[in-house]
């Protein structure tokens, strides 16, 4: 590559970048107004017209607060924790592929790539509890590493059926083959990732890693400032990413009638989005037993079920 | 006094040489006991006798250095059996009190006699854990003896150097709180005194083994006001409003029993429309006190919707008591005789726009709590209690009632009219936390029925007794006649003197058996007040609820059982 090439990498990468960000901090507006919606309030409005420079003050705040590192934390971890966690999901929007002719990079393994920094994405949770070195975070990061355990292999299996529909693990080649989307084809395969999908973000239900109720807040607890907000922009992040996903692998990405292909990627997008605010507003806590009873006795074997039967399928109907 | 009441009085008389009392104001049989003698004769009580007495109502203590010297201990035991109610007295010296302890015989009289030792100083023998309870452990005297200050200017000014700062907070050390764990595995959590889990200042000493819980130890007195102790230099009146803020939730609910007790002392007729007017408020603030209650418990079990719901239709809930009374939360709006004010213009109204609202209401919270699958799964099966364990606490209320006991003081001894009004008493039998969920959101609709009752049943007529030597002496009077004015004058000016005596009632709180016991020398003063709370009992049975559960059910049991922290500690 030239030295043209690199600079048109490097600022296409800036932009997708800033975007993400202000979409994050869109999406932190509209959840609370959302939120305040669905309970009975009008939520932050004072903030430039209806309080949408409430995430620039947010940040603004935090920004400004003390960088401060508690004594008794591991305090080289505990500075690089925050950091992992939007890091990944920030990396996995490289392969996520907006509409027919838009996407940042085409890997033939994008999937994998996907579910490895998913995985990476827990690490930042848990070592931010671990190094806290304190109970309440402890607890936490616990939490979030069993929660990993529980549902990271049916989430994977779940795509697998996708991948076979397919027959490549390409996001761009998955997309260009649903000219029906997929959730028809693997109902089950898209609820799996979907119940998943909201573990993987820690969100209500499954927010236990954070959990206020019981662990005050879980493995953040210790944190403030910026590298609070790091954790907080990774949360949604995660959620526009687990939305894009269920967007790109279920509901057909780009594909849809009369308009142009980013309007529908955005429109399943925003829909899924909502959804995600809507169950946090509405499901109360799991306990994390019943979590992991769930992902090993009723994900697990369900996912198990799916990839056998779309592999039949695939085997004998769709080859022959 | 019934035969079956002669007997079991002759029958302590002769086996432990128990001395019957006259007979107090309140109607119960009252009895002293050597103190060598108290613990088999209340072993005789609880299991022997008929009725039997199976539960320590109550446990607290009288200084009489200001009348007849020494101290006097009172255990106040109820028959839920045969309804019946027993009150035993012990002598002891004012200097060096000792108190065998009855631990072993109720549950309950634990933290009872902890708070003996800690208000009256009486060293209770052979007790498990003889410690302050409400007060600090550095604290110096016993509050409730009367030669404690009365307030603060009495004292001289409280110092804290820096060094005894450093000490008490070392004090605080979670490690040396408990004995050293024996299992390597455990770990001990401090849950508290500020954390989002225990509404309002508790502390929670949790040991645990992963997240499995081996044992609690609430630590509770952070609430501490001196409720008991301020009522002996306030007079009769102007105690009133301090009552609101024991069960800060459930405002008039807490005036009830006090002025039920004193109007008892007094032998006070309140007109029936004060009564319907009493029951009426009492009624919707046991439907406040419960939507705060689910509100807290929803949140505890994460959901974020449910308390809002619940907070948007108590601030309707309060629009209409603020009518009423002119206050939300601590109305203060009963008085003795009856109540402050007549119903206002267009309450009637303004009540029955909420009472049309709130049972589609009700409806919302049932499916968004007791119907919601992850709601069930969380607490389903999570702190149980059988009903015997319960009554051993001093179990009441809703609590109770979710272990199948139909005990309600509404039904079973109807104060205040009501044996008139038409109602259910809710039970289930699981004894869980969804069970006591499922008779507290039962107990809304039932309470809305009273409501409904009493409005349509309103009787015309006075609103305060006319008894001028304790109730307030209208105004307009006042202004007409010189002998109401003397009156006014009086009983503003000074307070009204009520007879020498004392005074138990216990009413239904929303969150159980809600119990002042007035003891009066004569004076504007009560000599002693006492007030036994049901929130006290229920928190000491946590570690029994808890232990073997996870600590995410620790928040499940905590909020399920629907305490106050000024309630507590009063």
């Amino acid at each position: 590559m030239n030295f043209t090439q690199w600079l048109l990498a490097f600022s296409g990468l800036g932009l997708v970048l800033l975007g993400l960000l202000f979409i994050a901090a869109l999406m932190v507006y509209g959840e609370r107004r959302i939120l305040a919606l669905l309970q009975d309030r009008l939520g932050p409005n004072r903030a430039g017209p209806f309080g949408l420079l409430q995430p620039v003050a947010d940040f603004l705040k935090l920004l400004t607060k003390e960088h401060f590192v508690p004594p008794f934390a591991d305090r080289n971890i505990y500075i690089i924790a925050p950091i992992i966690v939007p890091f990944t999901a920030l990396l996995s929007f490289v392969v996520v592929p907006v509409s027919d002719d838009w996407w940042l990079a085409d890997l033939n393994i994008a999937l994998l790539f996907i579910l490895a920094l998913s995985s990476l994405r827990v690490y930042g949770i848990m070592l931010g509890g671990w190094a806290s070195n304190s109970k309440y975070p402890l607890f936490g990061g616990l939490r979030s590493a069993a929660q990993m355990i529980s549902y990271e292999l049916p989430m994977s299996l779940a795509l697998m059926g996708v991948v076979i529909l397919s027959g490549s693990f390409s996001l761009v080649d998955i997309v260009a083959a649903q000219e029906l989307p997929f959730i028809i084809f693997q109902p089950i395969g898209f609820m799996i990732f979907l119940v998943c999908g909201i573990a993987e973000t820690n969100r209500l239900p499954f927010d236990l890693p954070e959990a206020e109720n019981e662990l005050a807040s879980g493995y953040n607890t210790e944190y403030g400032d910026i590298k609070f907000a790091f954790y907080y922009l990774g949360e949604y992040i995660g959620v526009l990413l687990i939305a894009a996903l269920i967007a790109v692998l279920f509901l057909g990405g780009w594909h849809g009638p009369w308009l142009p292909g980013v309007f529908w990627f955005m429109l399943k997008t925003l829909v899924l989005i909502f959804l995600f605010f809507w169950l946090r507003t509405s499901l109360p806590r799991l306990r994390y037993d019943q979590l992991m009873n769930s992902g090993w006795k009723l994900l697990l074997p369900a996912a198990l079920i799916n990839l056998l039967g779309t592999a039949l399928l695939g085997l004998f109907w769709m080859e022959g | 006094m019934t035969d079956g009441e002669m007997v079991l009085i002759s029958q302590l008389e002769s086996r432990f040489n128990a001395v019957s009392s006259e007979l107090p104001c309140d109607g119960v049989t009252t009895l002293s006991v050597l103190p060598e003698r108290i613990t088999e004769t209340l072993k005789f009580l609880k299991h022997e006798a008929t009725p039997q007495f199976e539960m320590l109502f109550d446990l607290s203590a009288i200084d009489e250095t200001k009348r007849n010297g020494g101290l006097t201990v009172f255990y106040q035991l109820l028959s839920l059996s045969g309804n019946a109610d027993l009150r035993i007295k012990v002598n002891l010296p004012a200097e060096d009190p000792v108190l065998p302890s009855i631990c072993t015989i109720w549950n309950a009289a634990n933290w009872y006699e902890r708070e003996l030792y800690d208000m009256f100083g009486i060293h209770v023998d052979d007790h498990p854990n003889l410690q302050r309870i409400l007060m600090p452990e550095y604290w110096e005297g016993h509050p409730l003896r009367k030669e404690h200050p009365n307030r603060a200017t009495e004292m001289p000014p409280y110092q804290l150097p820096e060094a005894r700062y450093r000490e008490i907070m070392e004090s605080y050390r979670a490690e040396d709180y408990h004995e050293p764990a024996n299992i390597a595995e455990e770990m001990t959590l401090n849950i508290g005194p500020t954390h989002p889990g225990t509404h309002g200042l508790l502390r929670l000493v949790v040991r645990l083994e992963g997240e499995e819980i081996r044992d609690v130890r609430p630590d509770i007195g952070f609430h501490h006001r001196g409720a008991e102790k301020m009522a002996e230099r306030q007079t009769f009146h102007s105690y009133i409003p301090y009552t609101d803020r024991i069960d800060y939730l459930s405002g008039v609910q807490n005036e009830l029993p006090y002025l039920l007790a004193v109007e008892q002392l007094a032998g006070i007729t309140v007109p029936q429309r004060a009564q319907v007017i009493r029951v009426m408020l009492c009624e919707l603030f046991r439907i406040s006190s419960h939507l705060v209650w689910l509100a807290s418990y929803s949140h505890d079990l994460g959901a974020l919707a449910p308390p809002f719901y619940a907070f948007r239709d108590r601030e309707y809930l309060f629009d209409v008591i603020e009518l009423i009374t002119g206050g939300r939360m601590h109305p203060a709006f009963f008085r003795i005789g009856g109540v402050a004010m007549d119903l206002p213009e267009g309450w009637h109204e303004a009540l029955q726009d909420f009472l049309k609202r709130m049972p589609a209401a009700i409806d919302e919270y049932q499916a968004l709590l007791t119907s919601n699958p992850i709601m069930r799964l969380r607490t389903r099966g999570i702190g149980v209690l059988t009903t015997a364990q319960a009554i051993d606490w001093g179990f009441s209320g809703p609590n109770l009632r979710a272990c199948g006991f139909a005990w309600d003081l509404r039904k079973c001894r109807p104060y205040s009219g009501y044996e008139q009004y038409d109602f259910e008493v809710p039970t289930a039998i699981e004894g869980d936390s969804l069970a006591r969920a499922e008779v507290r959101l039962e107990e809304i609709r039932q309470s809305l029925y009273i409501v409904e009752q009493a409005m349509q049943n309103m009787p015309g007529g006075p609103v305060l007794s006319d008894q001028a030597r304790y109730a307030f002496a209208r105004k307009e009077a006042t202004l007409q006649d010189i002998e109401t004015l003397i009156h006014h004058f009086i009983t503003v000016g000074r307070g009204m003197a009520f007879p020498p005596g004392e005074s138990l009632f216990i009413t239904e709180a929303p969150k159980g058996m809600n119990g002042y016991f007035v003891v009066s020398n004569g004076t504007e003063h009560p000599y002693r007040l006492r007030i036994r709370t049901p929130s006290f009992p229920h928190m000491q049975a946590l570690a029994s609820l808890a232990t073997g559960h996870f600590l995410a059910d620790l928040i499940a049991i905590l909020g399920s059982i629907d305490y106050v922290l000024a309630d507590i500690d009063r």
